[in-house]
């Protein structure tokens, strides 16, 4: 009997997702697009965080591409405030991949601003998966808990800013936001952590005056 | 759930090489993956016997080596697993920062016939 011999290979396995993402940022970049990789659980503002900071974006051209299990809802109500949004539904599955933003920016009229890709409700998977972003944009908010940072670092670790939203509730919510703070620093030490309420639209002036900075390095 | 392709893959990349060695058949694929990888081991196993029916990996045993992640103090330079709800070195009590240790994945070797 032939006998079994063992093949030494230790290669990453090549990721299509990483490949795809790289070709898609290289093109949003040389069309002047600046895209955001908008992340959180479900119900946390991701859809009115947008549209807070699309106002306060005038004069710069903003699209969004609308992420969601099922439904569009979301798409609906940006459209009917003006902003050129399209929808995925990824039928059950719990992030968006590249290879799905690559086909969706095909069918915006792309010109120069900045592309909100709004990724499914999950504070998991989406932090996973690069998909073509310049930098990612996680919202997290006073009624999930001060513990999220601790549950779920990996969010955590790889956005490159953090809105905490819903703080016109902090006075009806127990929020520890100094142990909040601790666990983002732990993870993070970079992002910015933004105070802000989509239902008020306090904060997002320093939102939009980070993302215009941003944009103006790309 | 997004493991499928990536098990296609993986079965894909074992072939090439098993091929290259003008094997007959893939006898196990051993595998390294971070906890921290995005790829779930279990679920990968899962979709292995299905995907690699009639392919050289058909027979193959799929054996998954799992990396806990760790942090590295940033007081004493120690490496360490995190405790629930907390990013604390154990050793010195200072603060542990995230590594890549725990986010590898990668095929680490083929055995074949």
């Amino acid at each position: 009997m032939e006998e079994t011999k063992e093949i030494e290979i230790m290669e990453a396995v090549y990721d299509k997702n990483d490949e795809v993402a790289a070709q898609t940022k290289d093109s949003f970049t040389k069309k002047g697009i600046f895209a955001v990789n908008v992340m959180g659980a479900p119900g946390v503002g991701k859809t009115s965080s947008l549209v807070q900071i699309i106002k306060g974006l005038s004069g710069i051209t903003s699209y969004v591409i609308e992420g969601d299990i099922e439904a569009d809802f979301d798409t609906k109500l940006l459209q009917s405030l003006g902003v050129d949004a399209i929808q995925i539904n990824t039928g059950g599955a719990c992030h968006l991949d590249s290879p799905l933003i690559e086909k969706a920016a095909g069918e915006l009229p792309l010109k120069p601003g900045v592309l909100f890709i709004e990724n499914i409700g999950n504070l998991v998977c989406p932090a996973e998966f690069q998909i073509g972003e310049h930098v990612k944009m996680l919202i997290s908010t006073v009624t999930e808990g001060s513990d999220k940072p601790y549950k779920y670092p990996l969010a955590f670790e790889k956005a490159d800013i953090i809105l905490l939203n819903k703080c016109d509730l902090i006075p009806y919510v127990d929020f520890d936001e100094e142990f909040f703070l601790k666990g983002v620093r732990a993870q993070n030490k970079t992002a910015p952590v933004i105070k802000v309420s989509a239902k008020s639209g306090e904060g997002y002036e320093e939102v939009v005056k980070w993302i215009k900075e941003k944009k103006e390095t790309l | 759930m997004h493991e499928y392709p990536i098990t296609q893959h993986i079965i894909e990349m074992a072939e090439k090489y098993a091929k290259e060695q003008g094997a007959s058949s893939v006898e196990a694929i051993n595998l390294v993956v971070g906890d921290y990888s995005g790829y779930v081991g279990e679920s990968i196993n899962l979709y292995f016997d299905i995907i690699a029916e009639g392919t050289l990996c058909e027979r193959a045993k799929l054996n998954i080596e799992r990396v806990k992640p760790k942090l590295k103090c940033t007081s004493c330079g120690e490496y360490f697993e995190r405790r629930p709800f907390s990013f604390e070195c154990p050793y010195c009590k200072g603060e542990g920062e995230p590594t890549e240790i725990g986010k590898e994945f990668y095929l680490k070797s083929i055995e074949i016939k």
